[in-house]
């Protein structure tokens, strides 16, 4: 059986300290560990973006980031956009413009989304192509995503 | 709740044609949703399958020992535990195989205690093979003295399918012009974003609960249990919302009556769940094939004829994929009139990996051809592409040779409208003439049409829905629908019509149609049928729950039914909309009329249309549509890439329902089509898939997509739901030729076989140009 190691981390906010196999990634860890199963698992090789988290401020593929290396950062998954039942206004754009779909690889590009528009909140059409191309989505042909992304920097903007 | 009348006149008004957005999208965007993937049941254990890794071998023996000892591990199993289990279109495959006839083979399968405990131990089984020559081409497969892939069919042989339409002879002779060309398309896969699962539970009385992601719920019981030797009444379906399908889960796989298996015999609940490089080597492809296409004219521009002879490597096992002549005929024989039609198709087995059902099912392939024959014709015959076309565009109230009756037929607007929007016709006579002048970078448009069952497919001998409406003591409706919801949005669409038709508002209508032992049977989502049939059949059990309601006010109120109304909430005088009562009262008083009652009704819908027949002349769906898609591209002569930068499409819908799943549909559908004609290959090396992963296998991503205009041309079909035709396959279906047509206006040069990848064209590109 595999070594283990005790962490401490926030997630969404909340502190955790917890025993976790050092040779386990993030994502195994969201999902398997904490109950965090929104974040999603789509190819296991850093390729789709369905299982994107935001750590430290920054996006990345949790599939590709091993939980030790999550010692004293803060993460913040689909589960941490949200208050309560109230939708964040990414997620409420991204309903309203019908970009959601079978909706599988939604949580991944919303916390993308509204990591890029964090970073720049004038994000032209072209930036949002570039910074939404590590996320695959096989049901909406991208269209209605560009558009719910739109729709929150015009609000912004 | 206020029993207080709040207004005394409600107008009426109509959701048809505005924008619903689906149900359950938000639970989706905040990651509540649970899909199939996500499950975890008490006690559940995890099975992993062995799969064969070669293409064709003997199994001289198998040793499982090893595995069994490993802690953890509850069951192996491999063929031998399983003998006489057959499953597949012509039973011709087994859930564990004691023969390996293609890479995707199951030879034996784990139930651990967890997954990777599972994948340990298929590490410790030992397989001796003794590999087989194997057959990796049609050609191959039809040689004399080739490897036999199926006991069965010793000629290698599988489905065939034929249809002839008048003198063909006669027709060769009164052409002027006959292209004769062969187009070869590849291998795609769906890539559904939630991989492959399946989670498999046995009751004490021998009752299997199987959560699948079926689109096909009540075949599916029927297709399965064979697999399992049990009776198909002894299966609950439970459909928990899946990562896509596409017409993937169409058909039943091998992994599916596995797991049910290692349940059975484990007595546990077994999830079987793929990785991505699992889904990429076990699941369905699109079905590839050979078209021969002949194509007549006459000098005036009429299409005389046009001849079809398609090989179709079928794999190692028949299954949805090679039956999609079915609808390759009905291409070949409609989409424009074509008076004289000779289809030809055959299916060879071999060692490759097997098709599947996929989103335009036969018909993304056919039109591959016949677009690109259309626009050759044009050229040919140098006359105005359009005026070619339209001069030939089939008419409302035509039949095509196979009796497809086109009530509602508006080609011809489908072609004016794209045409007018894009500029086209100006557009491709000044690119052609600027193929000629320097420059790394060539524009090219091209347009490309087809037609396709808008109104289900009657493939069985019913192609109906049922549906079950209920409404309780607070006016909120449940609607259990046998319809599934695979990402597409009928939640939304039923929801919407109940709304219309019974004045409540959408989010007081809640769907349940996700589980086989409540809902009613229905053919499943495929054929772009479900907005068709289940909202008809939606529809029509709204309708009569209306009924219900108003002749028990009509009563109290001393009017007859037909002078009412519901709106708002309420029940209203028809005329003026002046309230009479408030709904979820009335409701509450049906208890206590005389005949007490409750708002509780069925309907079957079945569409008018005839069973697809062995001679395939049937008037097979209720309703067909037609599309055009033109599409801008940007060659980069150096590179060969292409880049569509625009596709207006326009496209017969029949009427709008809801405009913003109608435009997710166009959209993701023509996302499909562009992957196909530029960047997804499956690369198959004797047999074995070479390029299993995202890196390797292209599908489009964000920078890809083009700028999209939609037209939405309303023909009001008399059998659809408000005149509603069936939509999502055809932005599939034409959106390749349409490319392919432009990237031949770009370059003068046209490719027979997709995709059209950089390499491929920058090399023709160079030849050309050394030629
Ligand atoms: S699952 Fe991590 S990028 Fe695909
Ligand atoms: S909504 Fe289905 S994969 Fe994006």
């Amino acid at each position: 059986m595999s070594v283990k190691t005790e962490l401490e981390f926030t997630i969404n906010g909340r502190p955790v300290n917890i025993e976790v196999p050092v040779d386990m990634t993030v994502l195994n860890l969201l999902r398997d560990m904490l109950d965090l199963k929104g974040t999603k698992y789509a190819c296991g090789e850093g390729e789709c973006g369905a299982c994107t988290i935001e750590v430290d401020g920054m996006t990345i593929n949790s599939c590709l980031m091993m939980a030790v290396d999550l010692q004293g950062r803060e993460v913040m998954t689909i589960e941490g956009l949200s208050k309560g039942n109230a939708l964040h206004p990414m997620q409420k754009s991204f309903v309203d413009h019908g970009a959601v779909q079978c909706g599988f690889c939604m949580p991944g590009m919303i916390i993308q989304a509204n990591y890029l528009v964090k970073k720049n909140p004038d994000l032209t059409r072209e930036e949002m192509k570039r910074g939404l191309e590590g996320n695959v989505c096989r049901c909406t042909g991208y269209t209605k995503v560009l558009d719910a992304v739109a729709a929150v920097v015009g609000l912004r903007g | 709740m206020s029993e207080q009348v709040a207004f005394q006149h409600i107008e009426k008004t109509s959701l048809i044609g505005k924008r619903i957005k689906k149900p359950d999208a938000p639970a989706k965007a905040t990651g509540k949703t649970r899909y199939i993937n996500d499950m975890v049941l008490p006690q559940m254990l995890y099975g992993k399958i062995l799969h064969a890794g070669r293409a064709h071998a003997e199994i001289i023996s198998i040793d499982t020992s090893e595995a069994e000892k490993l802690a953890g591990v509850h069951l192996v199993v491999t063929a031998q535990d399983t003998p006489e289990l057959r499953l597949g279109f012509v039973k011709d495959n087994a859930p564990l195989k004691n023969k390996i006839r293609c890479e995707r083979d199951e030879v034996a399968a784990v139930a651990a205690e967890s997954e990777a405990i599972a994948a340990a131990a298929l590490k410790l089984i030992r397989v001796d093979y003794k590999d087989l020559p194997g057959v990796y081409t049609i050609e191959e497969s039809q040689r004399e003295g080739a490897p036999v892939i199926q006991e069965r069919f010793p000629d290698n042989k599988s489905l065939k399918f034929e249809f002839k339409a008048g003198d063909l002879a006669q027709a060769e002779a009164d052409s002027d012009i006959i292209l004769d060309d062969t187009f070869n398309v590849h291998y795609v896969t769906h890539c559904c974003m939630g991989t492959s699962c399946a989670i498999a539970d046995f009751d004490h009385n021998g009752k299997l609960t199987i959560y699948s992601q079926t689109q096909y719920p009540y075949n599916y019981k029927m297709d399965l249990a064979p697999a399992l030797g049990i009776d198909p009444g002894d299966i609950r379906v439970i459909q928990p919302p899946t990562g896509g399908s596409f017409g993937a889960k169409l058909d039943v796989y091998p992994f599916e009556p596995v797991a049910a298996i290692l349940a059975q015999k484990t007595g546990r609940p077994v999830k079987i769940l793929f990785d991505r490089e699992e889904e990429f080597i076990n699941s369905p492809t699109r079905q590839p094939a050979s078209m021969h296409l002949r194509t007549g004219c006459t000098k005036d521009g009429i299409l005389t004829f046009r001849a079809a002879d398609v090989e179709m490597d079928n794999g190692a096992y028949t299954s949805w994929g090679a039956t999609v002549p079915v609808i390759m005929m009905r291409t070949t024989s409609g989409h424009y009139r074509v008076p004289v039609v000779d289809f030809k198709g055959q299916a060879y087995y071999t060692n490759n990996s097997y098709a599947g059902s996929f989103r335009g099912y036969g018909n993304v392939q056919m039109t591959y051809a016949t677009a690109q024959h259309m626009d050759m014709l044009a050229e040919k015959l140098d006359m105005d592409p359009i005026e070619f076309r339209l001069k030939n565009a089939q008419k409302s109230g035509e039949y095509t040779p196979q009796k497809s009756y086109l009530r509602e037929c508006a080609l011809a607007e489908c072609l004016t409208t794209a045409a007018e929007a894009s500029d086209y016709v100006a557009k491709l006579g000044k690119y052609t003439d600027d193929r000629k002048a320097q420059g790394r970078y060539k524009r090219g448009i091209g347009l490309a049409s087809s037609i396709h069952n808008a109104g289900g497919a009657k493939i069985h001998k019913s192609d109906g829905c049922g549906t079950i409406l209920k409404m309780d003591d607070y006016a909120r409706v449940t609607v259990i629908t046998g319809a599934s919801e695979i990402g597409q949005g009928i939640d939304a669409v039923i929801g919407q019509i109940v709304s219309e038709e019974l004045g409540v508002p959408v989010e007081h209508v809640t769907l349940v149609n996700n589980d086989s032992d409540l809902g009613p049977w229905d053919v499943g989502v495929h054929a772009s049928r479900t907005t068709f049939i289940a909202g008809n059949g939606a529809r029509r059990a709204a309708i009569k729950a209306k009924k219900q309601i108003l002749a028990a006010a009509s009563k109290q109120a001393n009017v007859t039914a037909e002078e009412l109304d519901l709106r708002g909430g309420f029940v209203v005088q028809d005329k003026d909309g002046a309230v009479v009562t408030k709904l979820d009262k009335m409701l509450r008083q049906m208890h206590f009329q005389p005949e007490p009652d409750v708002v509780m009704v069925s309907d079957y819908y079945e569409p008018n249309s005839e069973p697809e027949g062995r001679d395939h002349i049937s008037d097979h769906s209720a309703a067909y549509s037609h599309a055009v898609h033109i599409a801008e591209v940007v060659v980069d002569t150096l590179t060969g890439e292409v880049k569509v930068e625009k596709v207006t499409m326009a496209q017969d819908v029949g009427r709008v329902i809801n405009r913003m799943g109608l435009e997710a549909q166009m959209e993701g559908g023509m996302a499909f089509g562009l992957g196909f004609a530029l960047s997804e290959e499956m690369l198959f090396e004797e047999g074995r898939l070479q390029n299993p992963n995202f890196r390797d296998y292209k599908v489009p991503t964000a920078p890809e997509m083009p700028e999209i205009e939609m037209h939405f041309i309303e023909s009001d079909c008399e059998e659809g739901p408000y005149g509603a035709k069936g939509i999502a396959e055809l932005p599939t279906i034409v959106v390749a030729p349409a490319i392919a047509n432009a990237v031949y206006n770009a370059t003068g040069i046209r490719f027979f076989n997709p995709p059209m990848t950089p390499e491929k064209v920058a090399r023709a590109i160079w030849e050309k140009k050394n030629a």
